[in-house]
């Protein structure tokens, strides 16, 4: 197995990781979305709430969201690593003079823009997932079925006007993430050819508008009782 | 013309380099870049101090031995190498800033001389087909598309200046050696050794220094011969489906 | 001195094949106890320490550059010429060899010419195997161009850059080389002399280009790959880094100089825009194929480009299709340079110095569609663009005739050594198969011709005769020389006197261009002859190198390569006084016909000038190789 420590901790092993929990990170973005787009829901949290209520009992469910935790940490990771050897490699002296012109700003800030959502996740993670597995959320009755009412919970902090606000810059980071990310990660695994290169680029940038966009109308929506 | 430079200055290797500051008031729209730096050494000299070490050698824009980091962009505001880069580029009283190529894996000689052996070393840990001189089939025996051929020529058409490492960010150098792993990716010839190739020279190219590629870019866009990223998407299949498949092998090149 | 050129007896097509037979071999198993230097990593250097290594011997590579790849055989453009007959219109091996022979004027060996185009056809197959890159035809199979004047479709290429790809070829091929430790590679490193031990060429003297430290190196043999020395012109296509050094050191340690005066004039280069010009800037000889050549007929002082489109067809001079109606543009590159000379001697020259004449694409792209026009010549007329700012698609290119190739050279025989047992040279270092004259796409085959085919025959026939054994760096024969060397470098250091190295290197090469360049004479020669004897004693009394001597300095380094042209000048000089006939590229205003054509005197002068030196300020002394034609007949060559 040597010869796969080997591939792991070459720099096109390691950006293939990067790549691959990409990938699967963006899939696990549209499927978070359908169910957050419920909270628009005007049945007072209901179909929301059931979902949740499915989402953390549900055996297969909550397999795959073990993995998406080691894919999303895996993900901070590597590129971590990537990171500290890239700036290893520029050496010592920095350019004095520097043009940006020839390449786009995400992709030069993937670091920083990456750093950004990780934070958002612990923050998010803290105040709904943490809460709905160990905290005390109140149950409501459904048909005669308890289930956690985490709609509230939500209705709680979108009122507030500055939990909006960080909500909203952190998918405007992950707009920009996904940008370059979505592409990049194609051009990482290989998939390049002239034929498909204008749909994936298309794809890309359609789901890195579309996807933070619709994250963040939920908030501003909740926040104004739409 | 008239212009200000501000050249980094060091002495050797293991010196601490500076910017100095010159004035160049004998500028002609018509002279190359390097052409400038001439009249500059020359005046230099004539003061009795050391002129400005850069290298160069064709000055016509193919042995790739040119570099500078002129005003932010390896080789200039232009696509093209320094040599073919003309002092009409720029503006009269503009102040022109240059710099070597910053990486580790370029360690800087003296002022803007850098020692770019590492891309030798990276062609030496695979960046050949294995025929010895003689005894080789007709040179028609193969046919090959020429849509390949062409493909193929437009990535062996890199000169190994190595601006794609000065502009990346990263001082990645895939750019470059998927510039050679396509080559002979592409033609009948490399095929033999495809796999091999791939997973020395990558091991070589990291062995070096040189940072990963984040897709940026910024590489194709400075490349003074248009060498396409395409080329590194099929180094990273090369690599992969190479690391997948194929038998274990031995850093370090040789037989 | 007796010369004997060692080509075989028996008939032009079996001399090589004969030869090969009767060359000692070396045995496998004692290959690696020899040891062979090449000095240089152009065309003929990589491809003979590739192909050596490959048979086993340990070889040392040296080159100044900081790659192997940075050698100047990366600039060749147009192609490469080989007898494949591909094309089916009638080229042969034999046809090759005559092209050849009639195109140097019949100034060079029969027998070596036909070896050359008899190993053109493996080169190629050799190249394709190692992955160049060479144009296609849709159907898969090899594109051929006529090139240069040829009346078959001969020569392979890659674009306009062929060079490239077969010295990135070569390259790869010595990586493959150094890779298994066969060959030993010195980046940045400087041969300054070479070293004779009993007679024979045992070592050479480098200097570390980086550190400034003098070396010995000793082997059984040294090849010497160094390229042409051009650049004694200061103005001209070579590399800035291209030099005589190695060559012309071992000329002073007694290898003969064959030819000197053979200068490559190339027609189609960009002109010089002022004396800021550091060099000078080729485009492709194939331009010809589909661009006409002319100048205003009543003379227009300073004529621009973007005015000469008003100029009517009937006041234009397409004076190369006027005077040679069946060859027209395509002439060869000597007759094709002198008449742009002349018309402009005339005061018909065009652009602000009057040194050009227009190329002009305007009726084939009306013909052929501006598409095909950039398909050929795309990055050529993208490249005229960047460094004159000209666009060559709305008006004429202007183009002027710059020094490009030498086919003189260290004299050598048919095994490629010189008469320094162990010294060979190789590539354009030599005096060359190209007689007075090159052919387009004939650079690129010699110098592989050299490196893969010929060299590793003929080296196992000396190394097998010699025994194996090793001499030591301390024997007083490398020590004497590396002290002469190290108080050379000084006392360049010491002369701190008021004139930049440049300045004397652009005096020189001034010189050069205005007596003994395109047209030479009597007078002319003389008086440069006393002109550059009294800018070498100046140099060596008033030429100032700053820096010190260990570390990287430039100056130095140019310096070293300075002094060694200027005693080269005087050499070409002297060959061209004494070679009193016009041939090849070698004109003498003395020895033309009524309408001003270059006149031979086959009677007086059908020999190699290989030139003797007689130590420092000493005047050389000539020994004559009589050239012996057997099969073909000495015509005077003809484009009318």
């Amino acid at each position: 197995m040597a010869w796969f420590t080997k591939f792991l901790s070459s720099t096109l092993g390691r950006k293939l990781l990067v790549a691959l929990t990409g990938i699967f990170l963006i899939l696990f973005l549209a499927v978070h979305l359908a169910g957050n787009l419920q909270l628009l829901k005007d049945d007072g949290g209901k179909s929301f709430n059931i979902y949740a209520e499915f989402m953390s009992t549900n055996g297969l469910v909550q397999f795959i969201s073990k993995g998406n935790f080691a894919f999303i940490l895996l993900h901070a990771v590597v590129a971590l690593l990537l990171t500290v050897k890239n700036r290893n490699a520029r050496g010592t002296e920095r350019y004095a003079v520097s043009s940006s012109k020839s390449s786009i700003w995400a992709s030069r800030n993937m670091g920083i823009l990456g750093t950004i959502i990780l934070l958002f996740i612990v923050i998010h993670l803290k105040d709904f997932w943490a809460q709905m597995h160990f905290g005390a959320v109140p149950v409501v009755d459904y048909d005669g079925k308890q289930v956690r009412d985490l709609a509230s919970l939500v209705d709680l902090w979108f009122a507030k006007a500055w939990y909006v606000g960080v909500y909203v810059f952190c998918m405007g980071a992950l707009a920009f993430h996904l940008w370059h990310g979505f592409e990049s990660a194609f051009q990482t695994l290989g998939l390049n050819h002239l034929k498909y290169n204008a749909v994936i680029s298309f794809v890309g940038r359609a789901f890195a508008i579309i996807v933070p966009l619709l994250f963040a109308l939920i908030p501003i929506a909740m926040f104004f009782d739409f | 013309m008239k212009v200000t430079l501000k050249i980094w200055r060091q002495k050797g290797s293991n010196d601490k380099g500076s910017f100095k500051t010159y004035q160049h008031d004998h500028v002609s729209p018509d002279m190359s870049f390097l052409e400038m730096l001439d009249v500059l050494n020359t005046d230099l000299i004539k003061k009795g101090e050391d002129p400005v070490h850069f290298d160069h050698d064709c000055r016509e824009g193919i042995c790739g031995m040119c570099s500078l980091y002129i005003n932010g962009h390896p080789h200039g505001p232009l696509q093209t190498t320094t040599c073919q880069l003309h002092m009409r580029s720029f503006k009269d009283g503009e102040t022109i800033t240059i710099e070597p190529w910053r990486a580790k894996a370029f360690p800087v000689i003296k002022d803007l001389v850098v020692d770019r052996t590492a891309f030798d070393r990276i062609q030496q840990a695979g960046g050949y087909v294995s025929v010895n001189t003689g005894g080789v089939p007709d040179a028609n025996e193969i046919p090959i598309p020429k849509k390949i051929a062409d493909e193929a020529f437009d990535a062996a058409t890199c000169i190994g200046c190595g601006a794609c490492v000065a502009a990346c960010k990263n001082a990645s150098a895939m750019l470059f050696v998927s510039a050679k792993i396509s080559q002979f990716a592409l033609l009948p010839q490399g095929k033999p050794e495809r796999k091999e190739r791939a997973e020395r020279m990558v091991a070589q190219m990291d062995a070096e220094g040189f940072g990963a590629c984040t897709n940026t870019k910024a590489c194709e866009a400075e490349c003074p011969k248009g060498i396409s990223v395409t080329n590194i998407a099929r180094m990273n299949r090369e690599y992969y489906s190479s690391v997948i498949s194929s038998y274990e092998w031995q850093v370090g090149g040789g037989e | 001195m007796k010369l004997d050129s060692k080509i075989p007896e028996g008939p032009l097509a079996e001399k090589w094949t004969k030869h090969k037979f009767n060359l000692k071999l070396v045995n496998p198993a004692n290959k690696r106890k020899y040891d062979v230097i090449i000095v240089g990593t152009g065309l003929a250097g990589a491809s003979a320490a590739a192909s050596l290594a490959e048979l086993g011997y340990n070889v040392k590579a040296f080159c100044f550059q900081d790659s192997p790849r940075r050698a100047h055989s990366i600039a060749a453009q147009g192609g490469i010429n080989a007898a494949k007959n591909y094309q089916n219109d009638g080229d042969s091996i034999y046809r090759l060899f005559y092209d050849t022979i009639k195109g140097g004027d019949y100034r060079a060996r029969e027998g070596n010419v036909y070896r050359l185009a008899e190993v053109s056809v493996s080169i190629i197959d050799q190249c394709v195997a190692q992955g160049v890159p060479f144009a296609r035809e849709y159907g898969g199979l090899l594109s051929n161009r006529s090139f240069g004047g040829a009346q078959v479709s001969r020569t392979f290429y890659a674009r306009g850059q062929t060079g490239q790809q077969l010295l990135l070829g070569a390259y790869s091929a010595m990586n493959r080389q150094i890779a298994n430790g066969k060959v030993k590679m010195y980046n940045r490193t400087e041969m300054l002399d070479v070293v004779l031990v009993d007679g024979k060429a045992r070592g050479i003297i480098t200097r570390d280009l980086l550190t400034g430290k003098i070396e010995a190196h000793s082997a059984h043999a040294v090849l010497l790959c160094t390229g042409g020395y051009g650049n004694v012109f200061y103005l001209s296509t070579n590399a800035k880094g291209s030099n005589v050094t190695a060559a012309w050191r071992a000329h002073k340690k007694g290898a003969l100089f064959g030819n000197p005066c053979y200068t490559q004039i190339h027609p189609t280069c960009i002109p010089v825009s002022g004396d800021h010009q550091s060099k000078l800037t080729l485009m492709s000889e194939s331009l010809r194929n589909d661009g006409r050549v002319w100048v205003p007929k009543v003379a227009r002082p300073g004529l621009r480009a973007a005015d000469a489109v008003n100029i009517p067809e009937s006041e234009r001079d397409y004076f190369l299709e006027r005077r040679y109606p069946s060859f027209g543009n395509l002439v060869p590159r000597d007759v094709a340079s002198r008449n742009a000379k002349m018309v402009c001697d005339e005061g018909k020259g065009v652009g602000p110095t009057g040194l050009a004449v227009f190329l002009d694409f305007t009726d084939a792209i009306k013909r052929d569609g501006k598409k095909t026009i950039e398909a050929k010549y795309g990055n050529l007329f993208d490249m005229y663009q960047q460094i004159t700012g000209d666009n060559p698609y709305e008006a004429p290119m202007m183009i002027f005739p710059a020094v490009h190739y030498t086919m003189g050279g260290l004299w050598v025989d048919y095994n490629l050594m010189t008469n320094v047992p162990g010294l060979y040279a190789l590539g354009e270092a030599n005096f060359s198969d190209h007689g007075a004259n090159r052919l387009g796409a004939s650079a690129l085959m010699q110098g592989l011709a050299d490196g893969y085919f010929v060299i590793p025959y003929t080296i196992g026939d000396y190394l097998a005769g010699m025994s194996n054994e090793k001499v030591s760096i301390d024997r007083p024969e490398f020590q004497e020389a590396i002290k002469q060397t190290s108080e050379r470098i000084n006392k360049l250091l010491t002369i701190k006197g008021k004139k930049t190295v440049d300045e004397f290197h652009r005096e020189l090469g001034l010189t050069m261009w205005e007596y003994c360049g395109m047209s030479r004479n009597e007078q002319g020669l003389k008086t440069a002859k006393k002109k550059i004897q009294e800018i070498k004693a100046e140099f060596w009394s008033n030429v100032n190198v700053l820096g010190s001597g260990n570390e990287l300095n430039m100056e130095l380094e140019k310096a070293n390569r300075v002094a060694d042209f200027i005693e080269l000048g005087e050499l070409m000089v002297d060959d061209a006084l004494s070679r009193s006939e016009s041939c090849g590229g070698h004109f003498r205003e003395e020895s033309a016909t009524e309408d001003g054509e270059a006149r031979r005197k086959d009677d007086e002068f059908t020999y190699v000038s290989a030139w003797e030196y007689k130590g420092d300020n000493q005047q050389a002394v000539l020994h004559k190789e009589p050239l012996v034609f057997e099969n073909v007949k000495l015509t005077q060559r003809s484009y009318k």
